[in-house]
Order: C-alpha cells, then sequence, then structure tokens
C-alpha cells in the first residue's frame, strides 16, 4: 500500500509582487482557477503521484474581526501557499516538482520575501513546508494510479458486460468468469493495466504504530491533571461561550462572486478558508489539543472513505499560521458549495464546532458541539466570508468523484477475487 | 438566531392565496410580465391592486354541513417582484440587499448560477425569450379564474397596469390541470404546511421521514426546519413609522418585510413531447408496454401516478393523493422497483436525517459517527426535510398528450414551472442543481435526471446522456443516449410578499 502525504509550502510575499504574481498564476490555468495540467509553468498533470495541489494567495479580509474584542488588528503578512496531496512521502514529491519544474516554480517563488534566486530550490520549499495540524485522506494507501487504472477497468467492464437477466447463479458465475478472461486478455494486449500495490513502507508502520500508542499514552499521563481541572475548564468554556461575540456579517458581493466564478466547473470542487483564533491561551490550547485528537482520529479511525457520516472529502488539512493566531482550513470535496455546507451542517455540526468554535466570531455553541454551526444562516455567512479563491487548483482525476472510486475499488476486488458465491458473482456484476 | 415564542397567529389577510392554494378549481391562468416604464403609475397600481390573501380562498374545513362554503372568487391575482422591480420602484439599496443573495442577483446574475441550474447549451440566458439582461420582467402577476372568466379578467389587469407598466410577455396556459404534457399525472405530492405552528422550533434531529414542514420553510419571518429565521430585510422601525408592515418574530423592535412572503421561482420548461415518446419508442423496439415501463421507471410513478416503490400498495388508479403518497424508498435502497434515478426520487428522495437503523442511544451514535458501515452506503443524499418544494406550476401548448402528439412539430408545450420557498439556496437551486442536474446523484455516474438532463458531457468528456434501471438478477439495464427532453426558454427569482409588505413596497421612497 502507497500511503499518502502532504505539502503546505507557505511564505510571505515580496512588498508590491502581489499583482504580478496573480497575473502569473492566472496563466497557468485553462478557466478560473482550473489549472491546466500541461501548463509550462507547472505541468502538474506530468506528477503521476499528484492528488490535489493549489496555489493561493492567504489575504484574510477578517484580521479586522479582533476589535470585538478591543484589540488593534495586527499586521499579518500575505502568504503564499502552495499545498498537496501526494502518494509517497512529501519531501521525493517536492524533490521530483523542483527538478522538473524547476524555471516554473522558480518564477513563482521569486515573488516571496527572501526567496533566493541562485539558492536550491528544493531546500528553500522544505524549509518553508509548514507543519499541518491535522490532515484527512479519504482513502489511506489509494493511489492516483490505482485510480486511474481502476476508472479504466470500469469503463471497459461497463460496455462490456451483457445487460440481460441471468436466469441462475450459474450464469453470474459464468458472466464473471468470462469478464475476468476478457481483461486477462486486455492486459496481455497492453489496453488495460491493474498493477499489484506496492510494499507498504516499514518507516511509516513503525511511525503510524509509535502515534497509535503514544497519543493515548500521552493522555493517559494528563488525565489526572485534566479530571482536577476539569471544573475549572468547564467554568472557562462556559463563560467565553456565553459571552464571545458573534461575528457573521453578510459576505460582500463581490468577494462571494470572486468565489463562486471558480466553483463548479468539475463535480469536485476547492474550498480555502482562513480566520483568527479568538484571543487567549485558553482558545489556542483548547484549539491545539482537539486538533491533535482530530488528527488521530483521521490517523487511525476515519481511513476508509469517510471522516464521520461525510463521504465527500477527499482531502483536508488544517494549517496554524502566525504562532497560532491564525489558522487555515483546506479541502477538496465533491458536489456543489451549498450540497457541502448541508453536509457540515447536517451531518458533522457537532464537529465542526468542536474545532471552528475556537475561531474568532463563530456563531454562538453550547458545550463545544451543540449550536454553532447548526445556526444555518449564521454558519453559512461566516464561512463563506472566511473562504478566499484559490488561485490555481488542480485535481488529478476530473470526473471521478468519491463514489466513483470505491465503486471502481470494489469493481476491482471482486475481480481478483478467488471465489464468490452466486449472490456476491450478482452482486459484483451488479456494480457495473 | 433562535425561535422566540410566543406563538402568534397567523394573518391569513396577509398572506397570498398560493402559498396555501394552487387554485385548482381556477382552471384558466395567465401569466404577465411587466416592465415597469412610469414609476409613480406603478406604484399607485402596487398600492392598491387587487390581490386575493389566503383568507378569501380559504374553505371552511370540518364536517359541519350547515356551514355553506364561502364562495370561491371567480378571479384571483397573485404578485410577486424581482429584485429589478424593487430597484426599479426606487427601493433602496441597503434594503434589497437584505433579501437573499440569489434573489439579489438574479436567476440569470451569473455564469456559476447557470453551470449549477443546468442552463448552458440551448437552455443558456443568453438564449431565453425572457428573463435575462433587458427581458427580466420587474414584476410577475399570475392572474387565475374559473373557468370562462380569463379573458375579461385579464383585459381589466392589463388596462389597469397600462399606466404603470410595459408587458414583457403573456404567459398562456392550458385548462387541463392533471396531466404534464408528457402525459404524467402532476400535481400528487406536495409538503403539508405546518400552518397551526405544532411542531416546536426547536433544531432536533427527526429520525423518520415526514412529509410536514415548518412553516418557516416556505413563508418568511417564521421558524424553519433549523429552528431559527431564514435571512430577509428586516428595518429599522422609523423606515415605517405607519407601522404598515409587520413587526419581526426574532427582533421586535424591527419591521419585517419578508413577513407572511415567499420566494417564487418561475422557469418556462419547453418540453419536446414528440422526441420523448419517439425515444422512448425507439429504446422499446415499439412494444408499447414497454415504452410506457420506461417512461414510467425515468418519472418514478405511472402515467397514472401510481408510485413504482409501492405499486402493490397503492395500484388503484383512481387512488387519492394521499394514498399515492404514502410511501418512501426505505424498502427499496438498490432502486430496483424504484430506479435511483427517477424524477421523483432525485426530487423528493424521502429519506431522515441519519440512514436508518435499529433504535436506541448507541446505534444512533453509531451511525452519527458514521461507524456503521451498511447505514454509510444509504447515506449519499442530503436530508430532505431541508429542500423540499412547494410546486405551483401549469403547463401550456396542447392540453392533451394526443393532442400535442398531433399537432405540428416543434408546437411549443411545456411547463411553467413555479416553486415556492423560503430559502432559494437550500431549496429550489439545491434540488435543482445537487439532486436533478448533478450526475452522481446518490452514487450514479454518468446520468442526470431523465426528464430535465442537458445531456452535455462532464468538461472531462464524461456522458450524461444515460439512464441506468437495477435489476434483480443482472447488471443495469441501461438506456443511453437520451436526448434533451426539456430547454428552458426563460425564469426568474421572485419575492411574493405579504399583503402589508407589497404596499409598504409601494409607498416607499
Ligand atoms: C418539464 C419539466 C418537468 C416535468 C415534465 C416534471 C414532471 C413531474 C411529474 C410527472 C411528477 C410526479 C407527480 C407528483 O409527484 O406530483 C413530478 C414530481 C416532482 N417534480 Fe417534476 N417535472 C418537471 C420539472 C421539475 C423541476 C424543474 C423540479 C425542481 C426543480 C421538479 C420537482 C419535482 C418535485 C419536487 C416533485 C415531487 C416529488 C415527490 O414529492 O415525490 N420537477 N414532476
Amino acid at each position: 500500500m502507497t500511503p499518502q502525504s502532504h505539502f503546505t509550502v507557505v511564505a510571505p510575499l515580496a512588498a508590491g509582487r502581489e499583482g504580478g504574481l496573480r497575473e502569473l498564476l492566472d496563466t497557468m490555468n485553462s478557466a478560473p482557477g482550473m489549472a491546466d495540467p500541461g501548463n509550462a509553468m507547472l505541468p502538474f498533470g506530468a506528477f503521476e503521484r499528484l492528488h490535489f495541489a493549489r496555489l493561493v494567495l492567504l489575504g484574510d479580509p477578517t484580521l479586522a474581526d479582533v476589535e470585538a474584542y478591543g484589540f488593534r488588528p495586527p499586521q499579518a503578512p500575505l502568504y503564499l501557499a502552495f499545498m498537496g496531496d501526494c502518494d509517497g512521502p512529501a519531501r521525493r514529491m517536492l524533490a521530483d516538482l523542483s527538478q522538473r519544474a524547476e524555471a516554473g516554480l522558480r518564477q513563482i517563488f521569486a515573488h516571496c520575501e527572501g526567496f533566493d534566486a541562485h539558492g536550491d530550490l528544493l531546500t528553500w520549499m522544505l524549509a518553508h513546508d509548514t507543519p499541518v495540524a491535522a490532515n484527512y485522506v479519504n482513502w489511506v494507501g489509494r493511489s492516483v494510479l490505482q485510480i486511474r487504472q481502476e476508472s479504466a477497468l470500469q469503463r471497459v467492464l461497463s460496455a462490456k458486460v451483457v445487460r440481460r437477466p441471468l436466469a441462475s447463479g450459474a450464469e453470474a458465475q459464468a458472466a464473471r468468469r468470462g469478464l475476468i478472461t476478457f481483461v486477462e486478455a486486455e492486459k496481455q494486449a497492453g489496453r488495460l493495466a491493474l498493477a499489484p500495490p506496492e510494499r507498504t513502507p516499514s518507516g511509516w508502520r513503525i511511525a503510524k504504530f509509535a502515534n497509535l500508542v503514544i497519543v493515548p499514552l500521552a493522555g493517559l499521563i494528563a488525565l489526572p491533571v485534566l479530571i482536577v481541572l476539569l471544573p475549572w475548564l468547564v467554568y472557562l468554556l462556559r463563560t467565553r461561550e456565553t459571552s464571545d461575540p458573534e461575528i457573521c456579517p453578510r459576505p460582500q458581493a463581490e468577494a462571494l462572486q470572486a468565489l463562486q466564478d471558480l466553483e463548479d466547473r468539475d463535480v469536485s470542487n476547492q474550498y480555502t478558508a482562513i480566520g483568527s483564533l479568538k484571543p487567549g491561551r485558553f482558545r489556542r490550547w483548547l484549539l491545539s489539543l482537539l486538533l491533535v485528537l482530530v488528527d488521530y482520529a483521521c490517523r487511525h479511525v476515519f481511513t476508509r472513505g469517510r471522516l464521520a457520516r461525510v463521504q465527500t472529502i477527499h482531502f483536508a488539512r488544517w494549517v496554524f499560521l502566525d504562532d497560532k493566531r491564525r489558522v487555515m482550513f483546506a479541502s477538496n470535496y465533491d458536489g456543489g458549495h451549498q450540497a457541502y455546507m448541508d453536509d457540515f451542517i447536517n451531518k458533522v455540526g457537532w464537529g465542526l464546532n468542536l474545532l471552528f468554535s475556537n475561531g474568532l466570531g463563530w456563531p454562538r455553541t453550547r458545550w463545544l458541539i451543540l449550536g454553532g454551526a447548526r445556526i444555518e444562516q449564521s454558519f453559512k455567512r461566516y464561512q463563506r466570508r472566511h473562504q478566499i479563491p484559490t488561485q490555481v487548483w488542480y485535481k488529478a482525476y476530473p470526473g471521478l468523484a468519491l463514489v466513483d472510486l470505491k465503486r471502481n475499488q470494489r469493481i476491482r476486488e471482486g475481480l481478483e477475487r478467488e471465489r464468490m458465491s452466486d449472490a456476491q458473482a450478482l452482486a459484483w456484476l451488479r456494480l457495473l | 438566531m433562535k425561535a422566540q415564542t410566543p406563538m402568534h397567529e397567523i394573518d391569513r389577510d396577509d398572506i397570498q392565496g398560493l402559498l396555501r392554494s394552487g387554485y385548482g378549481h381556477h382552471t384558466e391562468a395567465c401569466f404577465l410580465l411587466l416592465r415597469i416604464k412610469d414609476r409613480e403609475a406603478a406604484r399607485a397600481w402596487l398600492a392598491a391592486a387587487p390581490v386575493t390573501s389566503a383568507a378569501m380562498v380559504e374553505r371552511p374545513v370540518g364536517t359541519d354541513a350547515s356551514i355553506q362554503p364561502e364562495p370561491l372568487p371567480e378571479t384571483v391575482l397573485q404578485l410577486a417582484l424581482s429584485s429589478a422591480g424593487l430597484r426599479a420602484l426606487g427601493i433602496a439599496d441597503d434594503v434589497i440587499e437584505g433579501f437573499a443573495e440569489e434573489f439579489v442577483s438574479g436567476m440569470d446574475g451569473d455564469a456559476n448560477r447557470a453551470r449549477r441550474l443546468g442552463d448552458v447549451g440551448a437552455s443558456a440566458p443568453e438564449r431565453w425569450q425572457w428573463g435575462a439582461g433587458q427581458r427580466v420582467p420587474h414584476v410577475l402577476v399570475l392572474l387565475y379564474a374559473l373557468p370562462g372568466h380569463l379573458d375579461p379578467w385579464r383585459r381589466t389587469i392589463e388596462q389597469q397596469c397600462m399606466a404603470g407598466f410595459d408587458t414583457l410577455a403573456c404567459l398562456q396556459t392550458a385548462d387541463s390541470l392533471d396531466r404534464e404534457p408528457f402525459g404524467f399525472r402532476d400535481g400528487i405530492s406536495q409538503p403539508k404546511i405546518d400552518w397551526e405552528r405544532q411542531r416546536p422550533a426547536r433544531d432536533d434531529a427527526q429520525l423518520a421521514y415526514s412529509n410536514l414542514s415548518c412553516l418557516g420553510e416556505f413563508v418568511l419571518g417564521y421558524p424553519n426546519e433549523y429552528g431559527g429565521y431564514t435571512d430577509r430585510p428586516l428595518l429599522d422601525a422609523q423606515r415605517d413609522t405607519q407601522a404598515t408592515l409587520p413587526r419581526a418574530e426574532d427582533a421586535p423592535d424591527q419591521a419585517d418585510l419578508g413577513r407572511n412572503g415567499s420566494y417564487l421561482v418561475l422557469r418556462q420548461l419547453q418540453q419536446d413531447v414528440r422526441g420523448f415518446w419517439t425515444f422512448l419508442d425507439g429504446a422499446a423496439g415499439g412494444d408499447t408496454d414497454q415504452r410506457e415501463r420506461f417512461a414510467a421507471a425515468m418519472v418514478g410513478r405511472t402515467l397514472q401516478g401510481v408510485p413504482l416503490v409501492a405499486a402493490t400498495k397503492a395500484s388503484d388508479a383512481a387512488a387519492s393523493s394521499a394514498d399515492l403518497n404514502a410511501f418512501t424508498y426505505q424498502s427499496d435502497p438498490q432502486g430496483l422497483r424504484c430506479p435511483l434515478g427517477a424524477h421523483i426520487r432525485r426530487a423528493n428522495p424521502r429519506n431522515a436525517d441519519l440512514p436508518a437503523g435499529t433504535r436506541g442511544i448507541i446505534s444512533r451514535l453509531i451511525r452519527t459517527l458514521g461507524f456503521d458501515e451498511e447505514a454509510l452506503q444509504q447515506d449519499l443524499v442530503a436530508s430532505t426535510r431541508f429542500h423540499r418544494l412547494l410546486r405551483r406550476g401549469r403547463k401550456y401548448g396542447a392540453a392533451t398528450l394526443a393532442e400535442s402528439l398531433a399537432g405540428p412539430p416543434g408546437a411549443p408545450v411545456g411547463l411553467h414551472f413555479i416553486c415556492l420557498g423560503a430559502n432559494l439556496a437550500r431549496q429550489f437551486e439545491f434540488v435543482q442543481d445537487a439532486w436533478l442536474t448533478g450526475t452522481k446523484f446518490d452514487g450514479l455516474t454518468a446520468e442526470s435526471d431523465p426528464q430535465l438532463g442537458t445531456r452535455i458531457p462532464a468538461p472531462d468528456g464524461t456522458p450524461t446522456d444515460g439512464y441506468s434501471i437495477p435489476q434483480p438478477d443482472g447488471s443495469d439495464r441501461r438506456i443511453t443516449g437520451l436526448p434533451r427532453f426539456v430547454t428552458v426558454l426563460g425564469g426568474g427569482y421572485f419575492f411574493l410578499p405579504g399583503i402589508r409588505a407589497l404596499r409598504y413596497l409601494a409607498a416607499a421612497h
């Protein structure tokens, strides 16, 4: 199995370079916000291990919201973020990128502060690769290659299968055997390929196991302290929850339009949002702790096609910025924005509250999980207002949604199964 | 914003009758699309326009035969305004911006909306007969009449409007209501609105599908399914010194311009009736029974309206709407009786907030956290209760299927689709986009709504012109190469105001 990893290169822009960079980024697109996979600057399509990638200017329209607490808005730099999700180690991906797209990447990063045109590109990118506080992968181990090959398999089989009622289980078995023979022949002829899974790297396995053990251990050690402090923590939480200001005005019409211009050009969409934490150490620690737990859950529990009840997110990540004063959230999801938000509210409103209620201005929560995102209109205004346009977005398998990936995977598994009962053979045929 | 009791009596004199009734007895109807040419004259007419209220069309309910029902009004007028209309009337920008974004920018307003609604290719707003650019109606006047009364009624109203308005178009409708142009019985399923406000205004999970919707899903100013109030313009009291407007339930010191109003979506959907039946005839190899079975599979009901999923229970073609609606798809998760992609299954999947499972808190927790693999397979579709539409459309062109098949090819036949709702984005746009136009609805692929689909391949080239009919004993039966049966000729978003709000708008400067 090939584990997935991610990179998040974040660097502040040099003064006066924003306009030029925006223009440059636009040249990489074939439609607004949609990367041309073969663009000359950074031909994403040439990198076969790259699932998703984006280049986004992290302008934050909500910096002034801290005024609600009587603080002056901080000076925050305008960052450029280059993010991606890939098969295998991110380091290898970045090395690959810096080798095969060196000129383009240099041209992009030349807009950043302190970029040394003569220095080593890879070293610079690694130095700016920001740690991710929590990361989610829809299906750990499913590689781009696998996705593409299984999609080709599905198309061929679905065109080939004979669509008529089968009189018996034996007929279903025969139909399946026929398709297996057919696929073998196609493979021989070089028209289809189904690469066997790669060996799971032992380093990754060990790291995963260590994480599996260490986090609960640390929790166990901290537990007595937490129990003692609990009443006080609850008091801190509740006093804040009842007094923290809600800041959910309507987003500006032009800002909303700029976001929508980029959306719904594929069956999947991107989402990037940014915002400040509520001031004070309490929220900072609470969010840090919760993100450790979410990351843990994503690593060990939600690794097979779902994040709690949500089955439409390909990849997602939470990243702290500016010494944990701000957070960025980025995701790739299936369907339209409205459907995404409704899923959020109706399926994981509690989970959203857990994390985002530590963000400045979030609709009022009760006991950390109730209310908040369920206050539909405030929530919808809030998330749109914190969303920022993603200038360049790449997806390696346009047209395919997670429901496709999952079904295609089941088709392939069924094809490679030694033996099936009659009922299983029929169920398998019904997938086609 | 959370709901605040006390419960207020609903002012039926303030609500336009269309929210209560589809005017089934008023078989004649036409819809006037007007543009304001003289603001003062337009205001004067709006200030006094004879709008029919819910109270005027209410028949007393109950069994007391001694109470003579009030006779139905012979003629009815309902009135709605677009955001362009509000601007043309001179309503302040900050008031207009209190309405939903979709309403403010308009149906034709943006390429992203067109992509989502499937208004592309032959249905693109640039090609519309009305509803885009300079042809956006300012005011929509819906006229209904008992048989034989429409013509004089229409003349009267046109006479009254002449000074203030230009007529952009007058959309005619056919007199027979029960069958839509493809020949299916229509108007069977509607949400039941909780007019009595019996459902508490609370944010509670609903574990079973119910046809009862909170009042605030369809009427602005009341709590919706989340127990909250949908955004609408709330005005400082000094902007309404005459107290023309009702006060907001959730903000009692503010005047509620939305209260007792709703949004109205109008789309002119041209139907290629001959194309529909010719195609199905070909797919069925000329077998007429098979042709009808295919057609039923695409809608999810037989021509007579019997739902496929419950065909055995409600097989009586004369069954009442209630009988024809007493079903969900829970017993047919694979779509073996009613295909997953059938029009009525897409438009109203009849599911609950959580996929079905055993009772009990543990089971519920497991499903909430997404640990029940089987439940997850049934969890691809959003919870229905947030996405209901109150349909009020009328067909136009030939009155019967036989007539439209016999008529000249290309004769205009179709549906003036109308639906009402308090939240355009979450109701109409969501249903049209995610459920009808979406190619991945409930795990399907390479197909959108069998009747409404644009058939335009996805940007990556994947076709969308298929239709799958799941089979118990083999792979799905697949119809491919569906042509386009429905083309959008025009459309718009309107605000159907409460009558006090209408008078306020007519007077506001
Ligand atoms: C020319 C276009 C259309 C035709 C011919 C058509 C036809 C039908 C028919 C025959 C029914 C079954 C009757 C019933 O359940 O009442 C139905 C139901 C329905 N349609 Fe359409 N329709 C069209 C467009 C639309 C559009 C554009 C929408 C929404 C955006 C829509 C939403 C619905 C809904 C919500 C139902 C009720 C489903 C239920 O509650 O079970 N339809 N339609």
